[in-house]
């Protein structure tokens, strides 16, 4: 055990990084509960499929902000996104496994499956990166 | 109650004026010992929805999302409250202590509610669009959706943030305050959520 001394608290202004994820993954949801309301009757996919293209975009303009942070813990992020990714994997597997027992087919279950893999990305990347903005890092990130 | 959230979450102790400081320790962010019961849950789980009979997929509906519910309407009414009031060092041993359990407990209660409920719903007829209170659940998709944005986006990163920090051979007090006023504002907002979810729920089991 030992005991910490005071240092500054203020962590650095970042770029909405967590924000987007989190838009994400709100998108991903609305997708979700719009085709969870209409299911087993196929509805029509055009508001899912621009809910999923909305947020996959999201999560790429954070991933975009993401690499440009400099410097930044990368190290805590990969630590922290690997473990974080395979429990979502597993949530994300068995809703998948749910709508696939129950005939969910065709186009239909393909984009409930993007829906799903954006957001076990989507959870992941946000526990890590909010773990990882705190950490020091003295090490300027080189690509 | 948005008052005594408010209350609850700048309380003088989180200034860390005049706190002790925090003392960092070692532990298990998730307990290990932990995995192999949400393994056999998850497969208890898995096993019920493929045997598709009406008493497992009632029971991982009912038992989890009661406890779910119950969890959530504590934590966030009962325990955030106090834990705002609460010295940063004794916050900090609470969390220490509560927090790397509920990384386990909470994400497998809410798929055994959610995997459950939604085949339970396709087994009795409750999915289809002429089910007379149908847009009862799909309230209840909207509220689980609110709350999974809340949960999954704000707590639970906070949570694991948390306690990062406090491994670090110098824990920073102020960090540790700021996220767990995070914690203790979305917790009572999930709390006030799952009101809706009890409405819903004896709403469609009585119908």
């Amino acid at each position: 055990m030992s005991t910490a001394s005071p240092r500054p608290a203020t962590p650095r202004r970042l770029p909405p990084v967590a924000e987007l994820i989190v838009l994400s993954v709100a998108l991903m949801l609305s997708g979700g509960v719009y085709l969870a309301a209409y299911l087993p009757r196929h509805p029509s996919l055009a508001p899912a499929i621009v809910l999923l293209a909305a947020g996959a975009l999201s999560t790429l303009l954070a991933v975009a902000m993401l690499v440009r942070i400099k410097p930044f813990a990368w190290q805590k992020f990969f630590l922290v996104s690997r473990y974080a990714f395979v429990a979502y994997l597993v949530i994300a597997g068995v809703l998948a496994y749910v709508f696939i027992y129950d005939h969910t087919r065709g186009a239909t279950l393909a984009v409930l499956m993007g829906t799903l893999a954006v957001f076990a990305l989507d959870v992941p990347m946000v526990i890590a990166f909010t773990v990882a903005r705190y950490d020091e890092v003295s090490e300027p990130f080189s690509s | 109650m948005a008052d005594l959230l408010e209350q609850a979450a700048v309380s003088p102790a989180e200034s860390g004026a005049g706190e002790a400081p925090v003392v960092s320790a070692d532990f298990e962010i998730v307990p290990l010992k932990g995995l192999p019961i949400v393994g056999v849950i998850l497969a208890a789980l898995v096993v019920s929805i493929a045997t598709n009979k009406a008493w497992p997929i009632d029971f991982f509906h009912v038992a989890g999302g009661g406890m779910w519910t119950a969890l959530d309407l504590f934590l966030g009414l009962v325990i955030g409250p106090i834990l705002g009031r609460l010295s940063i060092t004794a916050r900090v041993e609470f969390v220490r202590r509560f927090m790397p359990k509920m990384v386990l407990i909470m994400p497998t209660l809410v798929i055994s509610t959610l995997a459950g409920g939604w085949q339970l719903a396709r087994q009795v007829g409750d999915l289809n669009a002429n089910y007379v209170d149908h847009s009862w659940l799909v309230a209840s998709f909207i509220v689980v959706a609110v709350m999974a944005v809340i949960a999954l986006g704000v707590l639970e990163p906070a949570n694991i943030a948390v306690l990062f920090e406090l491994k670090k051979p110098q824990p920073n007090g102020q960090v540790i305050a700021t996220l767990m006023k995070r914690f203790i504002v979305t917790a009572g907002i999930t709390g006030i959520m799952q009101i809706a979810t009890l409405v819903i729920m004896t709403r469609l089991a009585t119908s």
